[in-house]
């Protein structure tokens, strides 16, 4: 495979997560925020409007206008409507190397946001078009693994998509502990929809809501597709896979990576890390998946051609 | 009583078909069809109205779902259109065909011992036969090219030439098209359409088949394979999504499965091509090349291009790598060496040429320039180096302030113009939105491929002028295509 093509399929897949991801937390705290809300509250907002790409200009911003300048402002390169265009720009340099129906669903999305966006006032609605950007995402997920082939290009959309959804996992989490003060069960039950995982926890733990447990969930799941080791799993079988179709190479430096990103998921207690310093620990998976996005770059899309030929 | 046109229109679909002075595909004279076309006649008097609509719809969402579309140029980014497509095929005898083949290998045959002459001996200059100065003063001449040789000597692999059929019912050559053509997709998709369209007409034509077209494409530039490469790397290379033909260089990498690469995905390392793939550096032999001459190499030629890869003509010298089509063939192409090609014909073969040119006058001639400076309104003028139906003037439809315009350009740079007598091209039966049969001017562009052997698949794209009484064919302006039906016999 191409290394353009494969690098285009990574970066519309991990821009769509990145929609898909905004969406999804935009519409959790946005029910939230139906209710009459506590300083607490507010404050937490704004750390995760932050962490969505509104960077220190959140604090200044009421919330609605956060969640318009998160959905249809394309100035604003994190917003959904930016991340879509991204993706489909992405797809539209591969046309021919993803299924029609995949290139449908996304170039619908990516339309009906845009559409939004044109006849946005201050005082519209937001809620439809975050159910429609989530729904839009499980059917353009759902064409993705029912029209292509499970080959190497499938892989790197995987990875892609994995790769973007642990690393926003992380983030997502370290905004809510970070302001965790005066957190009550409303705003953990938030959190626990921001990623769909509110009755998968709730098998699991029931309805009791206890940060450590919900942390230990969203983190070290190995069943729950929102979950930080659950992605890196994935990552890991992704590329797996990957190695197996090209011709093997130096692979070594991917696999210690992303053994090492693995293993910590796996064996690591949520109170051992909850009494050191949790914002330390999801830091250290934010770096070791920035390496291993390097690493897998360097490999397989950017790599020096002296180091090439010399192979 | 006076009835209506939609009354006569369901009475026969042709009550408004009125042959004029210009060849008509299908009619010898009013209502007596050439009996090659006697079926289609038959087939289509016997269909109501509504049926033929109903196919026409059915044939535009098969070609939109299929996503057959072209970008206009000079208009905002991505105006992508469908194709346009009429729903009848214009039908060629295998007699005529015969014809057309034969003229047409000959044609390639001379044009591309032309070109090895002009890049490495030239003795056609010395004999005289062609002015030095015509080579040397043409854009698409390839200083660089000179001495170097090329596999096979093919230097033209595809060629797309488009032929017209006079009113005497004769063909002749319009352009040769010796650099880039394109339109074999819409010839190919155009055909699967038809079939599901009109599967009782093909059983009862004997339609001969065009579907091998990219099987034959792939085994000439296979033969083309750079010396010891007994398992060659073919690779297509594209200008990227944004160019007009992108939807048929992504068509034809996929029908013959090989790699459709930008030029930002070849590394050139000591004359050697490569492309990049997960898998490392792959060894590149064959580029069938959709790009420009202008824009292969910024090293080379155009050094503001981002299109091409550099030092790709520098492993292009050395042999490392095989160009379809060569450098340089634009120069055969130029529409004031186009005037001399029946010369170039009898001279490397000497033959007779089997089709005609039409007949032609150089700007650069003071006596030819004068006279039809006197007489724009009855020429077509033409940029020797353009393509695609720009840059020209057509004298009966211009105004006066656009033959002054002209007037002034031919004499600020005569060399760079020609001019030919209006055509009458023939005209063919096409399916009009009042759901009658009307008569349009068509012209044919067949595909001819050159390599270890010359192949040309029956048949060609048809182009159609759908505005009622235009002459310009070009899809970019307005033009559209049909199915072209070569019969067994």
């Amino acid at each position: 495979m191409l290394s353009r093509v494969a690098d285009s399929l990574y970066w519309m897949s991990r821009y769509f997560e990145r929609a898909d991801h905004c969406a999804r937390v935009l519409e959790a705290n946005y029910n939230l925020m139906l209710n009459p809300t506590k300083p607490s509250t507010e404050q937490r907002w704004n750390r995760i409007a932050a962490c969505l790409g509104l960077g220190s200009d959140a604090a200044g911003l009421d919330p609605q206008t956060a969640i318009l300048r998160l959905t249809c402002d394309s100035s604003n390169r994190s917003s959904i409507i930016s991340c879509l265009a991204s993706a489909r720009e992405n797809a539209s340099q591969i046309r021919e190397q993803i299924s029609s129906e995949m290139w449908e669903r996304l170039n619908q999305l990516y339309h009906e946001v845009r559409q939004f966006s044109t006849r946005t006032e201050n005082d519209s609605e937001p809620l439809p078009l975050l159910t429609a950007v989530r729904e839009g995402a499980y059917k353009f997920h759902g064409v993705t693994d029912g029209t292509i082939s499970h080959g190497e290009g499938w892989q790197f959309i995987q990875f892609g998509k994995y790769m973007e959804r642990a690393c926003a996992l992380s983030i997502l989490l370290d905004a809510h502990f970070s302001a965790s003060a005066g957190a009550d069960d409303l705003d953990w039950v938030g959190l626990l929809v921001s990623c769909s995982a509110f009755e998968a926890y709730c098998k699991v733990y029931t309805a009791d809501l206890k940060p450590d447990h919900v942390a230990e969930f969203l983190l070290f799941s190995p069943e729950f597709p929102y979950s930080v080791r659950y992605s890196a799993d994935r990552m890991g079988t992704a590329l797996e896979a990957i190695k197996q179709t090209s011709a093997v190479r130096k692979t070594s430096r991917i696999e210690r990576l992303i053994g090492m990103l693995r293993s910590s998921l796996s064996y690591v207690q949520i109170d051992e890390i909850i009494a050191r310093d949790l914002h330390r620990y999801l830091n250290s998976v934010i770096e070791q998946c920035r390496r291993l996005h390097a690493a897998v770059h360097e490999l397989y899309i950017g790599y020096p051609i002296e180091a090439a030929l010399g192979a | 009583m006076a009835t209506t046109l939609a009354e006569r229109a369901i009475s026969t679909p042709f009550f408004d078909y009125r042959i004029d002075t210009a060849y008509d595909e299908m009619f010898r004279s009013p209502d007596r069809p050439r009996p090659h076309y006697r079926a289609l006649h038959a087939h289509l008097l016997k269909l109501p109205a509504e049926e033929l609509l109903r196919s026409k719809q059915e044939a535009d969402l098969s070609f939109f779902n299929q996503g057959i579309t072209f970008t206009v140029y000079g208009r905002s980014e991505g105006t992508e259109r469908i194709f346009p497509h009429d729903l009848l095929p214009r039908i060629i005898t295998s007699a005529e065909w015969e014809i057309i083949e034969r003229g047409l290998t000959q044609r390639i045959t001379a044009l591309n011992l032309f070109l090895k002459d002009i890049y490495h001996e030239r003795r056609i200059l010395k004999d005289r036969v062609i002015p030095g100065e015509i080579i040397y003063t043409c854009k698409h001449f390839r200083r660089q090219m000179r001495g170097v040789k090329v596999t096979r000597d093919v230097y033209v692999a595809v060629c797309g030439t488009d032929l017209i059929r006079l009113p005497s019912g004769k063909f002749v050559v319009l352009e040769d098209n010796l650099r880039v053509p394109s339109g074999v997709s819409y010839m190919l998709t155009s055909r699967r359409v038809m079939k599901q369209i009109f599967p009782a007409l093909f059983r009862k034509c004997g339609v001969r088949p065009i579907e091998q077209y990219s099987q034959a494409l792939l085994s000439t530039l296979r033969s083309l394979a750079p010396e010891g490469r007994s398992s060659p790397t073919i690779v297509l290379l594209t200008p990227g999504v944004y160019n007009s033909a992108y939807f048929e260089h992504a068509y034809l990498a996929r029908q013959m499965g090989i790699e459709l690469v930008e030029g930002r995905d070849l590394v050139i390392h000591d004359d050697l091509v490569y492309m990049r793939t997960t898998s490392g550096l792959k060894r590149v032999d064959v580029i069938y090349r959709r790009v420009d001459d202008d824009f292969l190499d910024p090293l080379a030629f155009r050094s503001d291009s981002s299109l091409g890869a550099a030092g790709l003509f520098n492993a292009y010298r050395a042999g490392n790598v095989v160009l379809a089509n060569a450098l340089g063939t634009g120069v055969a192409d130029d529409k004031a060496i186009y005037a001399y090609v029946p010369e170039i014909i009898t001279y490397y073969l000497g033959e007779d040429p089997i089709l005609e040119n039409v007949e032609t006058f150089l700007m650069a001639d003071e006596t030819q320039r004068e006279h039809v400076c006197n007489n724009l309104d009855k020429y077509v003028v033409k940029a020797v180096g353009e393509s695609g139906g720009y840059g020209m003037l057509i004298g009966p439809h211009s105004s006066k302030e656009q033959q002054e315009q002209f007037r002034a350009r031919i004499l600020e740079d005569p060399r760079n113009y020609i001019a030919q007598p209006t055509l009458a091209l023939s005209t063919a039966p096409c399916f009009t939105e009042n759901g009658a049969i009307e008569p349009r001017h068509v012209d044919l562009r067949p595909y001819v491929l050159f390599g270890e052997k010359v192949t040309i698949v029956p048949g060609g794209l048809t182009r159609v002028a759908l505005r009622k009484g235009s002459l310009v064919v070009n899809s970019s302006q307005g033009g559209g295509s049909k199915d072209t039906w070569v019969l067994q016999n």
